[in-house]
């Protein structure tokens, strides 16, 4: 791949204490799309996330290679990273409930991010939040800019956090479970915000989540993780076509609209999927 | 399909779980320095109470009129009070009070909070009203106050000091424990009771009451401190235990008078008092980090 | 065991007048005996609120619940025990952390005055699916999916007529999810239960379900049968939105 956004080989993370590495083995590129990377519980795909950004200071984070951009993550210092973070990789977090600041006006909140970033005066900040506001499809930026987290609805929050999350104008977006927390039917339309601005302006997106099918309409690629290990990693529409038994099995364990199984196939879990791939 | 018991870790057998636990506890709070003093502090005060016969050096009421305020040596270690007896015995035996005082005061503050405080938190409506006044009015009372109206109308000796104390003891752990259920009584476990057809008092007793236990306890230790002191203080006042006890705040009372020359008569029962108290302080600390569910894991 | 469910104008208001907040205007629907029966809406429909209405978890309503010809609010508590049970969202909530499984199991037996305990608990665990060495474990010992289990097994021990379901799989993965529905089917087959589910994933209403009810701001808008979600039947512009997002939500695959 030319210029990768983010090139990841054989990450391993251990957090202190534990018994065994919470992720293990874990190598990926990603270039300017947008790649998804699903798992149950336990799997290690928020560790993952969270290590890009080195926001685990806890754990040992071992890696081959570990770069973004031209930045070598694996020896940068804190204060290096606070420069990196929010400017030039940003994360959007699952519940706006718990990411927004609860007592302070949402407009706010967004132009500060702006401003801790670029030099830039209250009026400045305030033209761009309202500028980007309008970018996430939000019909009364003017208004909604004086609102309280409290008084605006799940789907609403998680648009302005996106908002938040690309106005510094960042080259990596990590969204950890972005739409977990929301109805349906509002998820798609938060989704489709992301998508756009994704592809305007060439950001590279990971995107984790449980939600197989949710991934697989919205991602470029997929990486599959099971117990800490990628064990696949595909297209997002071959996904039909998928080898690993454990992507076949998560799959099929999934009740969809249609089809008229009395009983949902269960997933049977091998001890050797925790193992080393071969090869 | 079933899920075998393998797939899990093995629970290990033998001990009841509540032993288990307190040995865990145990081993937990030994392991930072400050609890680790509150735990042996404490302990140590127990085996003194305990083997007082044994430890003390002489009788603590044996007056000797000729050896009056000697201080600390070979024979007296903590030297004789006006009275000419040894202050040390006196504060072996002294002991006994000070358990006796912080045994009665939990055994009645902590029960009678808990009862007021989970009704009230659980029940709701006017009995919470009802109950939660009757808190603020006994809370309201400086405790100091409170024990010296209380022992003025009942006579001082160190049983209406201990049950003055208890009076104004118990109302924080009712609001905590009512504050604690509060919170509880939203939980699902506690609505999947009602759908068996618990009764109110079964789930107060059985479902409730153990998850308040925790905070209880903690706020039972850091009290200790509180009590300690203020039966010290009514000592002091005359208002508690009466001479020829051997209470350590009486004793530095009597004691107060000799002070500038016979410094021993007030600082080793300050001391016994300060160690005491700071004992219980830290072990409540530890009990707070110890009792943490977050905490339950590395247990 | 025939338990029909009805429904009538339940409704939740607070304060008098016209400046009483209707939080639930107006719920009426049925459900037929050994029937599945969805509740489907947004977050904030009151589609648990209903649920805990017919349980009798709150008091706080007006309007008529029977349960087999018999009004709910009327029946002595512990009848109502024996008739209609519930199983809750949140595994990690639902079991007190303190008590065991043995000790979860045995009370209701207890309030009940049942017999043989140990072989009633015994075959509960086991007819979820869990083997009887669980029955000494806690709460922190087991996982998302056994814990619902034990959930189930507690709420089938006093052999309801009536099953409650608040979102049961939606705080549990995939797989785990289809473990647990696999088992409600299961159940139902074998005793004839008659379920409510609340959720929000029409796929599990279309897997499990007879009929459903679509819900918004606490009203009924369409009450529709499960084959009306394929093709999208519903005739109420919010039950179409619904079912419209939930089909693209599924796998717009062609789009994709």
């Amino acid at each position: 791949m030319e210029n990768p956004v983010l090139e990841v080989q054989n990450l391993a993370i251990r957090y202190g204490g534990a018994p065994r590495e919470a992720v293990r083995g874990v190598s990926f590129t990603l270039g300017r799309e947008r790649l998804g990377i699903v798992g149950e519980s336990g799997s290690g795909k928020s560790t993952v996330g969270r290590a890009i950004l080195k926001l685990l200071p806890s754990a040992k984070i071992t890696a081959d290679r570990m770069r973004f951009e031209d930045v070598d993550l694996l020896k940068t210092t804190e204060r290096e990273m606070l420069k990196i973070r929010g400017r030039r990789m940003s994360m959007i977090l699952q519940d706006p409930k718990f990411s927004l600041n609860p007592i302070q006006r949402v407009g706010r909140q967004v132009a500060e991010t702006y401003m801790r970033h670029f030099p830039a005066n209250r009026a400045e900040a305030r033209e761009k939040t309202l500028a980007m506001l309008a970018a996430v499809q939000i019909r009364d930026p003017e208004r909604v800019h004086d609102l309280y987290p409290h008084e605006i609805s799940g789907g609403m929050g998680q648009r302005i956090m996106i908002a938040m999350m690309l106005l510094a104008e960042p080259d990596l977006v990590i969204a950890d479970e972005p739409t977990s927390a929301l109805d349906v039917s509002v998820r798609l339309q938060v989704l489709g915000v992301l998508n756009g601005l994704v592809r305007d302006r060439g950001i590279g997106l990971i995107m984790i989540s449980h939600d197989l099918n949710l991934v697989r309409n919205f991602c470029d690629r997929v990486l599959i993780m099971f117990d800490g290990r990628v064990v696949e990693t595909l297209a997002a529409k071959d996904m039909d076509k998928a080898q690993h038994p454990y992507t076949r099995g998560l799959l099929a364990a999934q009740p969809r609209i249609g089809d008229r199984r009395h009983m949902l196939s269960v997933l049977d879990r091998r001890p050797e999927w925790s193992e080393e791939l071969q090869g | 399909m079933t899920v075998k018991d393998t797939d899990m870790p093995r629970v290990s057998s033998g001990m009841p779980t509540s032993l288990i636990a307190m040995r865990n506890i145990l081993a937990y709070l030994m392991r930072s320095p400050t609890s680790a003093f509150g735990v042996i502090a404490l302990g140590l005060l127990i085996l003194i109470a305990a083997f007082a016969p044994l430890i003390a050096t002489h009788d603590p009421y044996a007056q000797d009129l000729v050896n009056t305020l000697q201080p600390p040596s070979a024979a007296h270690f903590f030297g004789t009070d006006e009275l000419g007896r040894d202050i040390f015995s006196r504060l072996v035996w002294g002991s006994r009070i000070s358990l006796t005082i912080i045994f009665l005061v939990s055994i009645i503050v902590g029960p009678l909070g808990m009862i007021v405080g989970t009704t009230a938190g659980y029940m709701g409506g006017r009995l919470d009203t009802v109950m939660m006044r009757v808190t603020d009015i006994f809370l309201s009372f400086p405790s100091l106050i409170l024990s010296l109206a209380f022992v003025a109308a009942l006579g001082p000796s160190l049983n209406n000091a201990i049950i003055a104390i208890a009076l104004t003891a118990w109302p924080p752990i009712a609001r905590l424990a009512r504050a604690e259920t509060m919170t509880l009584r939203q939980a699902d476990y506690i609505a999947a009771a009602r759908l068996q057809g618990a009764s109110s008092l079964r789930i107060i007793v059985k479902s409730i009451a153990p998850m308040c236990l925790p905070s209880v306890l903690i706020r039972l230790t850091l009290n200790m401190a509180t009590v300690i002191l203020t039966a010290a203080g009514l000592g002091f006042l005359g208002l508690g235990a009466q001479p020829p006890l051997p209470e350590w705040g009486a004793m530095i009372a009597t004691g107060r008078r000799y002070m500038i020359d016979s410094w021993w008569l007030v600082t080793f029962p300050g001391l016994a008092i300060l160690t005491v108290s700071l004992a219980f302080n830290l072990l409540g600390d530890g009990l707070r980090d110890a009792l943490d569910p977050k905490q339950m894991n590395r247990r | 065991m025939t338990s029909p469910v009805e429904i009538n104008d339940l409704s939740i208001s607070f304060g008098e007048g016209p400046a009483a907040v209707k939080v639930l205007p107006s719920v009426s629907f049925s459900v037929d005996a050994g029937e599945c029966f969805g509740l489907v809406g947004e977050s904030g429909s009151g589609k648990s609120t209903v649920l805990r209405c017919i349980a009798m978890l709150t008091d706080f309503w007006q309007g008529k619940i029977l349960i087999g010809g018999r009004d709910v609010r009327k029946l002595p508590r512990l009848e109502r025990c024996r008739l209609l049970q519930m199983v809750f969202q949140d595994p990690y909530g639902s079991l007190h952390p303190r008590q065991s499984v043995r000790t979860a199991l045995a009370e209701p037996l207890r309030i009940h005055g049942l017999d043989d305990h140990e072989g009633r608990m015994r075959r509960a665990i086991r007819d979820v699916g869990l083997s009887a060495d669980f029955l000494d474990r806690f709460p922190h010992q087991m996982s998302g999916g056994q814990r619902q289990r034990v959930a189930i097994a507690r709420a089938l021990i006093l052999e309801p007529a009536l099953l409650l379901l608040d979102e049961p799989t939606s705080a549990l993965d995939v797989s785990v999810q289809a473990e647990i529905l696999n088992l409600l089917v299961r159940l139902r087959d074998e005793r004839g239960l008659t379920y409510i589910m609340v959720t929000h994933d029409l796929a599990v209403v279309d897997h499990m379900c007879d009929r459903f009810a679509v819900m918004l701001h606490g009203e009924v808008t369409e009450v529709l049968p499960r084959s009306a979600i394929l093709g999208n039947g519903a005739t109420h512009p919010y039950a179409r939105n619904l079912i419209q997002t939930s089909l693209e939500y599924e796998g717009a695959l062609e789009a994709g």
